[in-house]
């Protein structure tokens, strides 16, 4: 397999970026001031640190994304060979996909794929805000 | 030519290997172990296992080192500026040195049979995804049923130990 | 001089490469200027008419011209390295994209045997480098809009993923080439009308996460401009912030010419009799005829909130692709 063509593709991006930012260098002006560089933050003076604590919902997405990752790393080999290997190859990868199934019902049951917290009982949704 | 790009990215493995351990910010440590999970999956390529670059690209670089950032992120861990204790370096030195000890006596110990794959060269096939394939479903059948277990403990672990110290 | 055969397909991917990269630009100027023309006309506007005379057509030259024209700020605040890296790794997940692209039937950068496995690969590339940026820039809204981006677009590459399974096990194969080559003689042998329905579902899931993957919308939340300003590129400006919108567009492309490859025959004509049109016509149509459903659904739909973005991933397209790939299988393997 020829992988040369691969790097030729980083390298083309690479150098066409390199080589925008030398002819901006050249040609663009350069008169930096303290006011100009302060961090955007809608015209205000920014308040406290960008860098805060993150809601743990992200992680959990990483997470169970983790594990989905790895196992659609398994289902590529199996998809390419699925024509030669036949019904066997078929079951084995239902069973495999099955048992996930229950990791994912599991997580679903537990609530973790719900982006939005369950309200309290005593809170009315509207239609909207389900 | 393979020469050289084999000390390229060998190279450039180590440095950034080195990087993470020696950067203090923690980003800039997870960066650098992309770079040298990136410089990895070259070489995969290089050894005939296209398959497995693109899998240590995806699942190590793309979702593993997003979730390390992530709880990075989470954890606001940015800023890491006083040392840490001597206690846990004095441990990683002497875990990693009886890795590297171990590693070295194994190496040393394993003589390269002389009809591997090693030596004689590899054919057209060696290493593409239909030969994973295929030895996925007919001698690593067993293990490949197991890795669905193994997953589905992860998850449950993974959400579990999540709610544990959230909440 | 004779010079040696190696040297000689070098210098032809060397040139390939050039051109595709030219053609990315062009592509993105054009798209600019659609995209534009489009939204005016569906809001009832003009949109540029002045630049270049007919219809404003020069407008996104000199937009270029003047981006790189402009001074280069680097916030005081951010981390200067990390922001000036940001863009190469984005910009170069996004035309590598392009390597396993097959134009027509012998122009392709290299036809790779994990061709489908490598495009999710390179797209992976890409949200390490806008969590870069956003972190980088120091700013609220530049890590929200990543933050918010990376979760999208993992969560969005399983289904991706799946849909990709559908052409894969109909073709035996994950090389490009060999997946168009499967569906030459006409369109009822395109992947998306065999298998019917389940071919038509991968298509429709692949199509619609793929949207999320370029961060389109109605899935444009990590920069959503009502609140979050530009999301991960906010602090980024003139040349700098060019290649974000320049990989954001050169993905719209790449999404819709693997949708093309994968799903539409890639290069073959609808009709055999039309075969005498050459393959890159098709190839370039189709991809382009995707775009302007992707422009044309940008200006339709309204933005989509997190949670249900988050909803309609894990609960919707997940579960329905894993059963859509399990039953396509085992008709594949049933008819032997």
């Amino acid at each position: 397999m020829n992988f040369a063509p691969v790097l030729l593709f980083f390298a083309a991006a690479f150098a066409l970026v390199l080589i925008s930012l030398i002819l901006n260098r050249l040609l663009a002006p350069r008169n930096p001031y303290p006011l100009k560089l302060t961090t955007y933050e809608c015209g205000e003076e920014p308040v406290g640190s960008p860098w805060i604590r993150f809601n743990a919902r992200f992680y959990v997405i990483a997470l169970i994304f983790v594990v989905f990752d790895v196992e659609v790393l398994f289902l590529f080999p199996w998809a390419v060979n699925l024509k030669t290997l036949g019904m066997f190859a078929w079951i084995e990868m239902a069973v495999f996909i099955l048992i996930l199934s229950v990791g994912l019902a599991y997580v679903w049951a537990k609530g973790d794929l719900e982006w939005i917290k369950p309200k309290p009982d005593n809170y009315l949704p509207t239609q909207e805000s389900k | 030519m393979e020469a050289i790009f084999f000390i390229i990215l060998s190279v450039v493995a180590i440095f950034s290997g080195l990087m993470v351990i020696l950067k203090k910010n923690p980003i800039s440590s997870i960066l650098f172990l992309i770079l040298a999970l990136f410089t990895t999956a070259a070489l995969y390529v290089m050894l005939a296992a296209p398959f497995i670059a693109a899998v240590q690209i995806i699942v190590y670089a793309g979702a593993i080192m997003v979730l390390f950032l992530f709880v990075i992120m989470l954890l606001n861990l940015n800023r890491i500026d006083e040392g840490r204790s001597t206690v846990l370096k004095t441990l990683g030195v002497i875990v990693a040195g009886t890795m590297l000890v171990v590693a070295a006596v194994v190496l040393r110990s394993v003589a390269i049979p002389a009809d591997s794959a090693f030596l004689r060269g590899v054919g057209e096939d060696y290493g593409t995804v239909e030969t994973f394939g295929r030895s996925m479903f007919t001698t690593y059948l067993l293990p490949f049923e197991i890795a669905s277990f193994l997953l589905l403990a992860a998850i449950i672990g993974a959400v579990v130990l999540a709610k544990k110290k959230l909440d | 001089m004779i010079i040696p055969a190696e040297y000689i397909s070098l210098l032809i991917s060397i040139v390939y490469t050039a051109g595709v990269v030219v053609f990315v630009l062009l592509f993105v100027l054009l798209c600019n200027w659609l995209e534009r023309k489009i939204s005016a006309h569906m809001q009832d506007r003009l949109g540029p008419m002045e630049t270049g005379g007919w219809h404003g057509w020069a407008q996104p030259i000199a937009d270029a011209i003047k981006l790189l024209l402009k001074e280069d700020i680097i916030p005081a605040a951010a981390d200067s390295k990390l922001f000036r890296i940001a863009p190469y790794i984005v910009f170069m997940g996004s035309l590598a994209g392009f390597a396993v692209l097959p134009f027509a039937s012998n122009l392709i950068g290299t036809d790779l045997n994990i061709g489908v496995y490598y495009v999710i690969a390179v797209t992976s590339i890409v949200v390490i480098g806008l969590l870069m940026a956003g972190w980088s820039s120091n700013n609220k809204w530049s890590l929200y809009g990543a933050m918010r981006s990376a979760s999208q677009m993992i969560s969005y590459e399983i289904p991706v993923a799946l849909a990709l399974l559908v052409p894969v096990i109909a073709a035996g194969s994950m090389s490009m080439n060999e997946i168009v080559q499967n569906q030459a003689g006409g369109f009822w042998n395109w992947y998306v009308f065999k298998t019917m329905p389940f071919s038509l579902i991968a298509f429709i899931i692949y199509f619609w996460a793929s949207l999320a993957e370029s961060n389109r919308a109605p899935f444009d939340l990590p920069e959503a401009e009502s609140e979050l300003v530009a999301g991960y590129f906010t602090e980024y400006s003139g040349i700098r912030f060019a290649f974000f919108f320049l990989a954001e567009y050169s993905d719209m492309f790449v999404v819709s010419a693997i949708a093309a490859t994968v799903f539409l025959g890639g290069w073959h004509a609808p009709f055999p009799f039309l075969s005498f049109i050459p393959g890159i016509v098709w190839f370039v149509s189709k991809a382009a005829f995707l775009v302007l459903v992707q422009m044309w659904l940008r200006w339709t739909l309204p933005r989509l909130r997190v949670d249900q973005l988050m909803h309609i991933c894990w609960k919707i397209f997940l579960p329905f692709s894993f059963v859509n790939l399990l039953l396509v299988s085992l008709w594949v393997v049933l008819k032997g």
